[in-house]
Formats: C-alpha cells, structure tokens, sequence
C-alpha cells in the first residue's frame, strides 16, 4: 500500500499545489498567498531595542521575491531578532514591514503568509512527523491537507517516516522535517535561522546543496541566516552582511567579495589584506596612494574616497610571491617587499605569512605547480594588478571583522 | 530458530568468569537494595490490607460485648455495607469529583499563570509558588478549621454574601455540601497545581512561536501544543486530588454537618472509633478502596494509555 503511494507522490510539482488552490478552500484572507514569489519583502527603518541595547539599528532592506537571501554576520549581530521581526515573533520599535503592497507591520504572526525554519527545529514533540508536516495547513483548513504533508515529506526525502515523533529522528532527519514543516505551506517568504546550524560538516554541504535545490524548485523567497560566509556564497543570490544591527553591505556573492566596500565586509567574507595610506595623485582611472613605503594604485571607481588617508586592500589569492631578486613583476603592477615569517605547504598550495613594514602580516599563497618558492625568514616580494585592489574609507578599522570570521 | 534468536539477549555463558563474578556482584547490591523497601511494604501495607479484609468478613456472636468479634467469613456485612451506606459512598465520589474538577481549573490557572506566563520575570514566579506551596506547611486540619471560622454564620463571607443577596437572610455556608467541596477544593488543590506546575515549567515556549508561526492563532496553539504537552500533569493532579478527597473525612466532619454531607470516610471513622464496629468499618474501607481502584483503572485506560509526554 504504501508503496504505491510513495511511488505516485514522488517529487513535489510546484504545478500542483500552488497557494491558489490553498485560498479557494477559504483561509483567512491575510495568510492566503497570491502567485508563488509574487511579492517583495520590504523592511523600512526597522529598529529593535531592548532595553538600552539596540539589536536591529534602522534596518532597510528589499528582498526580491523568488530570491535566495543571506543574511549574514557574527552572532549576536541581530540576524534572528530581524527573521523575527519579519515572522511577527518580535514587535520593532520602529519601522515598518510589507509583503508586496500589504502592510504587515502590525500583523500578529499566525496571519502573517510567513513561515520559518527555527534553529532549534521546534517540532512538536507530542506529533507525528506527518501531523507537524500538516499542521499549518490544518490551521489554514487546506482540505488535502495531510496528502500535502505526504508531499512534502516526499520532497525532503522522508515519507517512509511519516508516522515516527520527532524524537525517534536524527538531528539531520529532524532538520528536514522542520524545512517540510515550513515549505508545505507556500510561504510568501521563507525565513531560515541557521537551519543547518546543528548539523555536521558533512550533512551540512549535503542540505545546503539540497536546500538550494527546493528553493529554486518551488520558486519561493527564502532569507536564510548564518553566520557561516562559505554557506551565505555558495548558496545565495544575494548576501546583506550584518554588523551590530546594521547591513553593512549588500549584493551578490562575487560582487561582495570582489569589492568589499568596508573593513568589515572585506575581513569577514573571505580574509584581505588591508594597509593604511594616502592618495596623492591621479593617473588616469587610478588613484596613487602612498603606501607601504612605496606607490601603489587603485582604480578611482573601486575606492570609496579618492582624496586623503585611505585603507587599501587585496584578497591573498589575487597576489604572487617571489623569492627576493628573483622577482618578475610586471609594469604597473603594485608591489610589497618583505619577510616571510611562514610558510605552510598543503598540498594543493603552499600559504605564506610575509611580514611588511608598515603593514603588518600579509598572507598570500600560491598554487603548487611544482616550483619551490621561498622559507621562513627570507626576504620576499609580491605584487598584483592594481585592478585587483579596492580602497576603503582611511578611518575603517582594518581588525573589523577578522576575529568574528574566526570565531 | 528463526531471525528472533539474534534479538535474545546474549547467555551467561559467553560472559568470562570475572565478567559473571561481577554480573553476581551487582545482582547481590540489587536485591540488598530493594529488600527494605520490599520489607516495608510487606509491613506496613500488605498485612495490614490483608488483616482489613480478615476483618471485613468477622462476625459479632449473638450476645457479646461491644467491640468483640469472631473469625468468619461473613460476607452479609458487604451487602450491609453497601445497602446502608450507598448514599455517603456515591457523595464521597460526587463531592470528590465536582472537587477535583474545580481544582483542575484553579490549579491549572495558577500553575499555567506560574509556569508560562511569568516565565520572564522570574522573581513573581518565585513569590508565587511559594505562595502556592506555603499552606504545605501549615497542618491540614488547622487549615480547615480556619475555614470554618471563615465560613461560619458570623464571618464576613456570610455577611457579605447576605448582602449582596447571594445567599439568603437565613441561608448559611457552614454544614452545606458547598463548604464540604470547597474545603476539598482548597486543600487538596496543592496535589493538583504542584505535578500541573512541573509539567508547564518544561514547556519548550518556542513551541508556541512555532504554532503561531504556522498560522495557529494564541488559543489555538494552547489547545494543540500547551493541553497536550501538560496532560502528563494533568493526569498525575487529577488522580493525587481524586484519590485521597474521595477517602477524606476531615472536611465533611469540620465543615459539614452529620446528616447531608455525610462522606464515606466521616462513616468509616465513626464505625472504627465510636461504635466500634470494625467488621462493618473494615468492609466499608474495602468498598471504598475497590471502588478507586476501579474508578482510576477505568481512568487510566482512558487517559494513560496514550503517549504521554
Ligand atoms: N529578548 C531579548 N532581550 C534582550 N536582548 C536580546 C533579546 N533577544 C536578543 N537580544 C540581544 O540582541 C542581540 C542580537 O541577538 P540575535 O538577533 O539573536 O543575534 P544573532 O541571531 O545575530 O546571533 C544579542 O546581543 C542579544 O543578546
Ligand atoms: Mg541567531
């Protein structure tokens, strides 16, 4: 019996239970969705205090609907007090909220058309896997409700576990029904706190590529929050970078990486190196800047100041690195001479530590192609196309975000 | 020996010698432990019930004096027992109930109010449990006494309640099934909230996010998450408040009077203590203990089967 019945779910066809059909069986109004990714999500000003502490500082954001966005940041940033907020779990001090044209601002949370993915799961433990999977539709009076919960728990893999608790599952399993749980009702927006936050490397890689996969199968918005960078890049449209309840940054991946426009974001997504200087002149599209101890350029377009103290910045893998004396660097390239303080074989490359006067630690690498380049403390020289090179605001702190990358 | 074999567990004999010695060993502290416990219940609950229902079957000899009784097996006092006595055993169970009714609703307020709903501020919290517990610490009869004082016909209660047209020029609360109840009510209400209160204070409060995130309105995600998580307290408040009200005989004789508010336990005490009719006694208090016995079976069969959390 079951059997066939698994056999005829199969994958979910978002053809088949689009949110319509959920209206026409009569929710309420406000919970009921129009097309899937129909509406933007806008947060305007949001603020959220508690207390003295401010945990979401005049926040604005449009998440496009049908889009895969991370909110990124380190924890204690306020990235779940903002899921919240957008849930209805938590009221903002100020600000306001809309889905598409509706306000929903002051909409309590079980009529907002939001669900979410709680980092703890939150399953009901007094359930069975199938009834936590129907349970909003239930609510919602869906008449195929639990057909759709079978759905869903098809879709996540686990239909042959329809009838266990929660409790009988694994971490990974329990993670996928709490998804199931959330997806089966067509949110217009699908909130994800650090969903797989309490799952393993491994299972972790698997569900990211998995729960890309759903995304864009269904077609819905999901703002996913992490506070892991490689999770927010690998599976995001768009990445908003978070800092003390700000966004300090926001855009695709590649853009936000290749262009960081704070020390922050440069440190935290990917490492950079940063050194301080000072603009003093101009050569065509690139600005010269005085720095470590020598003159380095800038593409005008890619610096947030172009005149006074400016802090520069390159990520490691767009430099190369000579043995002292040996070096080729190419016209118009800039250029750092130093110490090499380690260096660290790997395998695939080998990573090294330069220390530069005036500068600090420069980390770099290079890809192994067989050559031998350089020890612990000899004299080292590297360079990289200034178009590679990004100028941040001269007062930024160029610690910002390192240890929180880290951590 | 089919696929079942393997599930069996693994023979003493694949165990080597220190392995046994040390199964032994523990088997030895086992045993050594239970036996006092199991001594105890011998004493002090099997023998006695066993002597109870020794008891229940006596004969009084025609002609002999108060309180002497014979070895029988006088089963006519079971059907004395019920014949005459029907009316206080059914109110004991009627009273009992519409108690542990009225306790399930105040404790759970309370304990709901304690355990969910001042979650945050812990302090009230605090100040209110104790306040929950604290008359635990006064004596119970004490406690019912105060009651009467309360309730009698000169208290403010009374008065008050004349007043305000309530009650009755003439009409009273002390000697009424209603003090009977609320004294039930009031002190056996600690029993109810205390196991209602634990099972709430587990609660995993982001549950209710979740319900309300899935569209479950406040009341809603009560009836489906709260109730449902709480009946393992429930259960445990209802049979601790059920059980020894429907045995008690302190608030009927302090609070009610000798003819309508009668409860079994008030019958018992008066045939062991005042007529000395222990056959007549014993075989009531095994009616009274069948009859729980019956009703918390039928109540666990309904109820207690069902996973509880
Ligand atoms: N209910 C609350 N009361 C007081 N402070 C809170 C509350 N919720 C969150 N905070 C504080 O707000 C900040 C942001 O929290 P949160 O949004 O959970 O961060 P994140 O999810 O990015 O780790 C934290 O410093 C946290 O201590
Ligand atoms: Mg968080």
């Amino acid at each position: 019996m079951q059997t066939t019945e698994d056999a005829k779910g199969g994958r979910m066809s978002t053809e088949g239970t689009r949110p319509e059909a959920a209206a026409d069986q009569g929710g309420r109004a406000a919970v009921v969705p129009g097309a899937v990714g129909g509406a933007d999500l806008v947060i305007e000003n949001v603020s959220k205090r508690f207390a003295a502490f401010t945990a979401v500082d005049d926040l604005s954001l449009t998440i496009p609907s049908g889009s895969f966005f991370a909110l990124l940041g380190p924890s204690g940033c306020g990235k779940s007090t903002t899921l919240r907020i957008v849930a209805g779990l938590e009221q903002p001090s100020e600000g306001t909220l809309r889905i598409g044209d509706e306000d929903v601002t002051d909409l309590p949370s079980h009529r907002r058309p939001v669900n979410t993915v709680f980092q703890s799961y939150a399953l009901f433990p007094h359930m069975s896997v199938l009834d936590n999977v129907a349970f909003g539709l239930k609510q919602r009076k869906v008449a195929d409700a639990v057909a759709r919960a079978k759905e869903a728990l098809e879709l996540v893999e686990l239909g042959h576990l329809a009838n266990r608790r929660p409790a009988q599952l694994s971490g990974g399993q329990q993670q996928r029904v709490a998804l199931a749980r959330a997806v089966v009702n067509r949110p217009q927006v699908l909130l994800l706190d650090e969903p797989l936050g309490a799952l393993d490397m491994k299972l972790r890689r698997q569900m990211q590529v998995e729960l890309k996969q759903i995304q864009i199968e269904l077609g819905l918005t999901f703002v996913h929050v992490t506070h892991d960078q490689e999770e927010a890049m690998t599976m995001a449209d768009v990445v908003a970078v978070m800092n003390h309840g700000r966004i300090e940054q926001m855009g695709a991946p590649r853009e936000l990486y290749e262009l960081p426009k704070t020390a922050f974001v440069a440190n935290f997504l990917g490492k950079s190196n940063l050194m301080h200087g000072k603009v003093v002149g101009r050569d065509g599209d690139y600005l010269q800047v005085e720095a470590a101890g020598g003159l380095q350029r800038v593409r005008a377009d890619r610096a947030v100041a172009e005149t006074g103290d400016v802090v520069l910045g390159v990520r490691p893998e767009k430099m190369r690195i000579f043995t002292a004396g040996e070096e080729t660097v190419p016209a118009g390239h800039n250029r750092l001479d130093g110490t090499i303080v380690d260096a660290s074989f790997t395998g695939v490359s080998t990573e090294y530590l330069v220390e530069v006067p005036g500068v600090g630690t420069v980390g770099t690498f290079t890809q192994n192609m067989g050559q031998v380049t350089g020890k612990a403390g000899e004299p080292a020289v590297m360079c990289w196309d200034p178009d590679f090179t990004f100028g941040l605001a001269g007062d930024d702190d160029v610690a910002a975000g390192a240890a929180e990358r880290d951590a | 020996m089919r696929a079942p074999a393997s599930r069996r567990p693994e023979p003493a004999e694949n165990l080597s010698a220190a392995e046994q010695k040390a199964e032994k060993a523990r088997g030895r502290i086992g045993v050594g432990l239970i036996v006092p416990g199991f001594v105890f219940l011998l004493l002090f609950f099997a023998a006695p019930v066993f002597v109870l229902l020794a008891m229940s079957l006596y004969a009084k000899p025609p002609g002999a004096e108060t309180g002497v009784f014979v070895p029988a097996f006088e089963v006519s006092n079971y059907v004395v027992a019920l014949s005459e006595y029907w009316v206080p055993l059914l109110r004991s169970f009627l009273f009992a109930g519409i108690a542990t009714v009225l306790a399930l609703i105040i404790g759970y307020t309370m304990a709901y109010l304690v355990a969910v709903r001042l979650r945050q501020h812990k302090l009230l919290a605090a100040i209110l449990l104790v306040i929950l517990i604290a008359p635990f610490f006064s004596s119970f009869v004490l406690r019912t006494q105060a009651w009467k004082q309360i309730l009698s016909d000169e208290g403010f209660v009374v008065e008050a309640l004349r007043f305000v047209a309530i009650l009755p020029e003439d009409g009273r609360l002390t000697a009424t099934s209603i003090a009977v109840v609320a004294g039930l009510t009031y002190n056996f209400l600690p029993f109810m909230t205390l196991p209602i209160y634990a099972s709430l204070e587990r609660l995993d409060t982001r549950l209710l996010e979740a319900a309300g995130d899935l569209f479950a309105s406040p009341m809603t995600a009560f009836r489906k998450v709260t109730l449902p998580l709480s009946m393992p307290g429930v259960f445990a408040g209802t049979l601790l408040t059920f059980i020894p009200a429907s045995g008690d005989y302190i608030n009927a004789t302090i609070l009610g009077n000798n003819r309508d508010t009668a409860m079994i336990g008030q019958v018992i005490d008066s045939r062991f203590f005042k007529i000395v009719d222990y056959p007549m006694a014993a075989a009531l208090s095994t009616v009274l203990m069948v009859v729980i016995l019956i009703l918390v079976m039928a109540y666990i069969r309904k109820f207690g089967t069902k996973e509880l959390f």
